[in-house]
């Protein structure tokens, strides 16, 4: 890391200091500061580097090698890192039962937890800033479900929907006459009477769509606050004297300099939630119709030993996201960028 | 006339969106503050209160009780589910995580936020990259790699897994706040003769502190609350169990009070909410800047 000569003000390559600038090239060594830059760059990179290379590209790399391997867990051991090819895991991840049912659970998971949670974190924005009494203090406390650790929130959650013992089925029963408990983790589909209309509704699919509202709403909370503080004044002025209402300064004024940091959220958001494996693991371990694609790569990786198959498993579920967002940045590209 | 009109539309409306605004800050603070108030009220109750009134969420002085806390804290040696323990892995997974993390993103988010090196666009891409690649992805192959080693039940491992999550997230959150802090200074430390390790280590890092602090909190928090890996490389040894994995095999386990379930919930969450009140202001602005720049 020493290997960088006394600091050069690297970043200024255009006009350098009088006592930076390369005298006659004296020996073979005329380092100017671009190169200093350059050598001190790499130096400290690499440490960076290699520790990101060593254990994330690699593992990465490997897990690629190994979905197209027959491997379980046993025969790793004497296993070369290039085995006998085939396509068999995939051939096994499509075919199982489930595979598209488990693709679209992700796909309503992820989409309704991301729209969800943006959108509450959005209103609670508009409705925290302007400053009132206790702001700081409720704004500290709405951060809490982000910062809890999920396994303790997801039993609190656990427990107050149990059918048993749990507040919101005694609450539900005393004050909206409910005359059931409603096991809200565990009902795959719910019959709702409207209107003389009967309609299923996937319940614990929605309860845990709720919960993933819930947890990540105060991740946007923060950044739409944090963006909404920074639009100048004027602008709002501007429009308050022309009379515009103040739904119309939202949609006009608001909604135009919020747009890329809802953009870039939703996109954050939504890979997180296509990848998120333990909340909905721990609320119902994948049953009642919320078998995630995540959950399932746990499955195959501990229930059957089977790394080939849970490699693979992960894969395609890296490859759907990647065309996913291959669409929405073809659609949206240019206000992500903007904002990143 | 429509002048007229106009106002009064805009006053119905402020009419409106002001009650709105004060029902969805009542909303949010329940929805917040309620199950964490849920929580402990739980954990300081006796099960057969619990089951008797599941509705009240309020407790009286009589059923008041911390035998749950004990059992849960108590060793099981004597009997009890062995928190201490794990309160004490989850610490040193959590605290070696951090430092691991800050040492390997320090000199990185500083190169890709100071120096014009040849390839710094792709560095920069390739870290953040890096963070859009699922844990699950990440699982098969660590999880390999550590059984073959004879790691997958070691807290190093963990922690050098826990690494790989943060060291992304570390590097952007550095990167965002070491350039907002002129060039300046640091021509005038090269000026007086510093090379540059030395005008890292005595002018950037001073400077940084805060925004260090706010991403190791930030660490901190992901490696305490991490529960994939944990479950994945440490469910067969109970000695080496974090706390997230303790309270979560312990409702697996045998017949185990909910009261006590929640009184681990409690102990879980308490150092991370306690650490993350006292820098509440920090973290929120470490993570959010760069936000506001479009």
């Amino acid at each position: 890391m020493t290997t960088a000569p006394a600091g050069a003000p690297q970043r200024r390559e255009t006009s350098p200091r009088p006592t930076d600038r390369p005298t006659a090239p004296r020996g073979r060594r005329p380092m100017t500061a671009g190169r200093r830059a350059n050598r001190a760059g790499l130096a400290f990179v690499s440490p960076t580097f290699i520790v990101v290379l060593v254990v994330v590209v690699l593992p990465i790399a490997w897990t690629v090698l190994l979905a197209f391997q027959r491997a379980k867990l046993v025969d790793i051991q004497g296993m070369g890192l290039f085995g006998n090819w085939s396509l068999d895991n995939f051939a096994q991840v499509f075919d199982s039962a489930g595979f598209w049912s488990s693709l679209t659970t992700t796909l309503l998971y992820t989409a309704g937890a991301t729209l969800g949670s943006v959108a509450l974190g959005l209103v609670a924005a508009l409705a925290l800033r302007k400053p009132f009494h206790g702001r700081g203090l409720l704004r500290a406390a709405m951060l809490l479900p982000y910062v809890a650790p999920v396994v303790a929130v997801a039993f609190v959650w656990e427990v107050a929907l149990s059918p048993q013992y749990g507040v919101v089925n005694d609450w539900g029963r005393h004050l909206f006459g409910w005359d059931d408990p409603i096991a809200f983790l565990s009902t795959r589909e719910y019959e709702v009477h409207l209107l003389g209309m009967h309609v299923d509704i996937p319940l614990a699919l929605l309860t845990v769509i709720a919960f993933e509202c819930w947890r990540y709403f105060p991740f946007a909370f923060l950044f739409i606050l944090a963006r909404l503080q920074a639009v100048p004044d004027g602008l709002e002025e501007a429009a308050l004297v022309d009379g515009a209402t103040v739904s119309q300064r939202f949609r006009h004024i608001l909604l135009p300099q919020l747009m890329p940091v809802i953009a870039l959220l939703c996109v954050l958001r939504f890979i997180m939630t296509f990848n998120k494996f333990d909340d909905v693991y721990l609320l119902t371990g994948g049953g009642a119709g919320t078998n995630v694609a995540a959950v399932r790569v746990y499955d195959f990786l501990t229930a059957r030993y089977d790394v080939g198959a849970a490699a693979a498993q992960a894969l395609v579920l890296a490859a759907a996201l990647m065309i996913l967002l291959g669409f929405y940045f073809k659609l949206f590209g240019n206000k992500v960028q903007e904002e990143s | 006339m429509t002048r007229k009109a106009a106002l009064t539309r805009a006053h119905v409306e402020e009419r409106i969106f002001g009650v709105l605004r004060w029902c969805v800050i009542a909303f949010l603070a329940v929805i917040t503050l309620l199950p964490f108030y849920y929580m402990l009220l739980l954990s300081v109750k006796p099960i057969d209160a619990l089951l008797l009134d599941p509705g009240s969420l309020l407790i009286s002085a009589k059923d008041f009780t911390l035998a749950t806390y004990r059992d849960v804290l108590r060793s099981t040696d004597d009997g009890g589910q062995g928190f201490l323990r794990f309160l004490l892995n989850s610490a040193l997974v959590s605290l070696g995580t951090v430092a691991l993390t800050l040492l390997a993103a320090v000199p990185g988010a500083y190169a890709v936020s100071r120096l014009k090196f040849f390839g710094h666009r792709q560095v920069s891409a390739l870290f953040l990259a890096v963070y859009l690649f699922p844990a699950t992805l990440l699982a098969v192959p660590l999880f390999v790699v550590f059984a073959k080693m004879g790691l997958s039940s070691s807290l190093v491992g963990l922690a050098i897994v826990y690494v790989a999550q943060t060291v992304p997230v570390s590097i952007y959150m550095l990167k965002n706040y070491l350039v907002t802090i002129p060039a300046s200074i640091e021509e005038a430390a090269a000026l007086d003769g510093c090379t540059r390790l030395q005008t890292v280590r005595k002018v950037i890092l001073p400077l940084t502190l805060p925004s260090l602090m706010a991403t190791g909190l930030y660490v901190f928090m992901i490696a305490w609350n991490e529960f994939l890996f944990a479950l994945l490389f440490l469910a067969a040894v109970p000695g080496k169990w974090t706390v997230s994995l303790g309270l979560a095999q312990l409702s697996n386990g045998i017949e185990v009070p909910k009261t006590v379930l929640m009184a681990g919930s409690v102990v879980l969450t308490i150092p991370v909410v306690l650490l993350f009140f006292a820098a509440e202001r920090l973290l929120t602005e470490g993570l959010t800047s760069g936000a506001d720049k479009s």
